[in-house]
């Protein structure tokens, strides 16, 4: 692309936003219009909604307003509302049975209205109602939700009531339900310890999952997220490990003398697919759980590395240099014809397709640059939403909107983050950690 | 086999050369250019200090250079004097690399180092290879010449000879 052809690009792109920005506020009142937002590739402003506290007891206050503080940075983080200030209501929310006074609140111009009640269960559990009101149209917005938990989960309550908030307004469910495993680093960077460890997304409840006397490299969930695959260097070899998070005993997947890594589920949960390093070359297979039986995907002198099934399960993109340097190819799932797919200028590695099916995330190195970006199944339609001396290992959010990656800074004292940023390329927020931390994988939504 | 007569020679051709000038009284050491090392021959320090343990690459390279194959030559020969060692090869790659690709990479250097000391007559039975890719740089900073020491191929001896 050229320079003025970018620059002519990038200003059609500022003018749908600022078309955006004027449009549906004014709309969605002039034409009493439900209220909705359409989350697309185009900038979203967020909507103005007023969050009152929670009604609550003395005694369950302490917890419902942890929970109204998960709400509000839940929605916050994810950039499709804005919390009005409390300081500038009229009212509180009132009971979740009654009908609140709009006017109230279309006089601080919230265009969203969420009540909500909390109270202890008979049986000790807190319970949070929660009900959306489309603030200019008079109506509730979805149906109103109950959602309990133990007091020390209150943390879950507010994502759950999130995610319902997210799904009210844009159609599609949202994705602070759910967990992250990554890698948490400590030590100098010529011997980094490295150990497995889950949080939620928000970097909540850290639960390290490995000892740190060996490295621990490159988590992904099961479709299920209750097992992890990763690299494991407990046998001085590096092996692709299961780990099954109930239980917490883990296992090496096979028993060949080939170095294995590069592990990753297949969508039923039924396979894991990974490299094979043997004599130098690096190739593809899957490995049925339930038989331990090794299937043969690829066979080039190549390396042929970092695969990931589409949603369906049918095909797997994957990076290989057979061309000459690293890029991105897609094959049926069971091995055969590989089709480039990357086609622009440096290095491409580390894909992960979309849950959504529709686009497919990766590393680009260009430049002495590293990038996090996207592009259509079929190699299109390329966007590089993040650079940096080290951007690497996209995954994607349950719903397919936000992608997690870590970044790495340069020289003696550099350290790793996870960042997270919307697959528009807005949103660019680091991701709260204990300490230095790299290879997110985003569970799915939890059940 | 056939690699090795001309790389013994011209290891001799340097030995001797490096003998006549600096310490002509002195006999040859049988495999390297240790003239004067304190050090036993037979010993991993040894092995480090004078043979060499380590070969380097270009990026995203794993082709063998003569620097490395002269410093190949050595370390079979060494092997070779010292049939009870045993040794690790371990494959690693500097920093720009992405984390899967760089460990593929570092098993292709660590394949390419053994593969070379099996064709100097090394058993292969007593090499095994290793990839660490990025993640045991031994230089630190993130330019050219940290980035070179650590696109390396390292040759570890196992601690105890095996018999």
């Amino acid at each position: 692309m050229t320079r003025r052809s970018s620059i002519a690009s990038a200003l059609a792109l500022a003018l749908a936003a600022l078309a955006a920005v004027a449009a549906p506020a004014a709309l969605h009142a002039q034409q009493n219009e439900p209220l909705r937002i359409e989350i697309t590739e185009g900038v979203i402003e967020p909507i103005p909604m007023a969050l009152p506290r929670l009604q609550a007891s003395p005694e369950t206050a302490v917890l419902a307003e942890e929970v109204r503080r998960v709400i509000v940075a839940d929605l916050e983080g994810s950039g499709i509302v804005r919390i009005i200030d409390e300081a500038a209501y009229l009212t509180g929310g009132g009971a979740v049975d009654a009908r609140p006074d709009l006017e109230n609140w279309r006089v601080i111009n919230a265009e969203a209205l969420g009540v909500s009640e909390a109270a202890f269960d008979s049986d000790g559990r807190l319970a949070v109602r929660f009900q959306l009101w489309d603030v200019f149209r008079g109506e509730p917005l979805g149906d109103g939700v109950a959602v309990r938990a133990a007091p020390g989960d209150a943390r879950r309550i507010g994502h759950r009531i999130a995610d319902q908030i997210h799904l009210a307004l844009t159609g599609e469910p949202g994705y602070f339900d759910s967990r992250v495993a990554f890698v948490a680093e400590t030590g100098p960077k010529n011997a980094r310890v490295k150990r497995l460890a889950v949080m939620d997304y928000d970097g909540a409840n850290v639960r390290y999952l490995t000892d740190g006397s060996s490295l621990a490299l490159t988590p992904r969930f099961s479709p299920d997220g209750r097992r992890i695959v990763y690299l494991s260097y407990a046998t001085g070899q590096p092996k692709a490990v299961i780990l099954d998070l109930g239980s917490g005993a883990s296992e090496v997947l096979g028993s060949f003398p080939a170095m294995s890594f590069s592990p990753r589920f297949s969508p039923d949960g039924s396979r894991v697919v990974m490299s094979l390093a043997s004599g130098g070359n690096t190739d593809l297979y899957s490995m049925s759980l339930a038989t331990r039986q090794l299937a043969r995907l690829t066979s080039g002198p190549g390396i042929e590395t970092a695969p990931s099934y589409s949603p369906d399960g049918a095909q797997i993109v994957f990076e290989s240099d057979a061309g000459g340097s690293q890029q991105l190819y897609v094959m049926p799932s069971a091995g055969g014809s590989a089709q480039r797919i990357s086609f622009g200028e440096g290095r491409y590695g580390t894909p992960v397709w979309s849950p959504r099916g529709d686009l497919i995330a990766f590393t680009k190195i260009l430049g002495g640059r590293f990038h996090v970006g996207v592009m259509r199944t079929d190699g299109s339609n390329e966007r590089l939403l993040t650079a940096s001396f080290l951007d690497e290992a996209p995954t994607w959010s349950p719903n397919g909107r936000a992608l997690m990656f870590f970044r790495e800074t340069p020289g003696p004292q550099g350290a790793s983050a996870v960042w997270r940023v919307d697959a528009s390329g807005r949103n660019l927020r680091r991701v709260s950690t204990p300490g230095a931390a790299s290879d997110p994988s985003w569970s799915p939504l939890l059940p | 086999m056939t690699l090795m007569k001309p790389i013994a020679a011209l290891m001799l051709a340097v030995l001797l050369a490096a003998c006549a000038q600096e310490a002509p009284e002195e006999a040859a050491a049988p495999v390297a250019p240790a003239v004067g090392s304190p050090l036993d021959p037979a010993s991993i320090e040894f092995f480090r200090a004078e043979v060499g343990d380590r070969v380097l690459f270009a990026t995203d390279s794993s082709r063998l250079d003569a620097v490395a194959q002269a410093t190949l030559g050595r370390q079979a020969a060494w092997l070779l004097d010292n049939p009870a060692r045993n040794a690790t090869i371990e494959g690693h790659a500097d920093e720009r690399g992405t984390r899967e690709y760089n460990l593929a990479l570092g098993a292709r250097r660590a394949a390419a180092v053994r593969a070379f000391l099996v064709a100097e007559g090394v058993p292969a039975a007593r090499l095994r290879t290793v990839t660490f890719g990025k993640e045991r740089p031994e230089s630190l900073c993130s330019n050219e010449s940290c980035w070179s020491q650590n696109r390396r191929g390292v040759t570890v001896m196992a601690t105890a000879p095996t018999s």
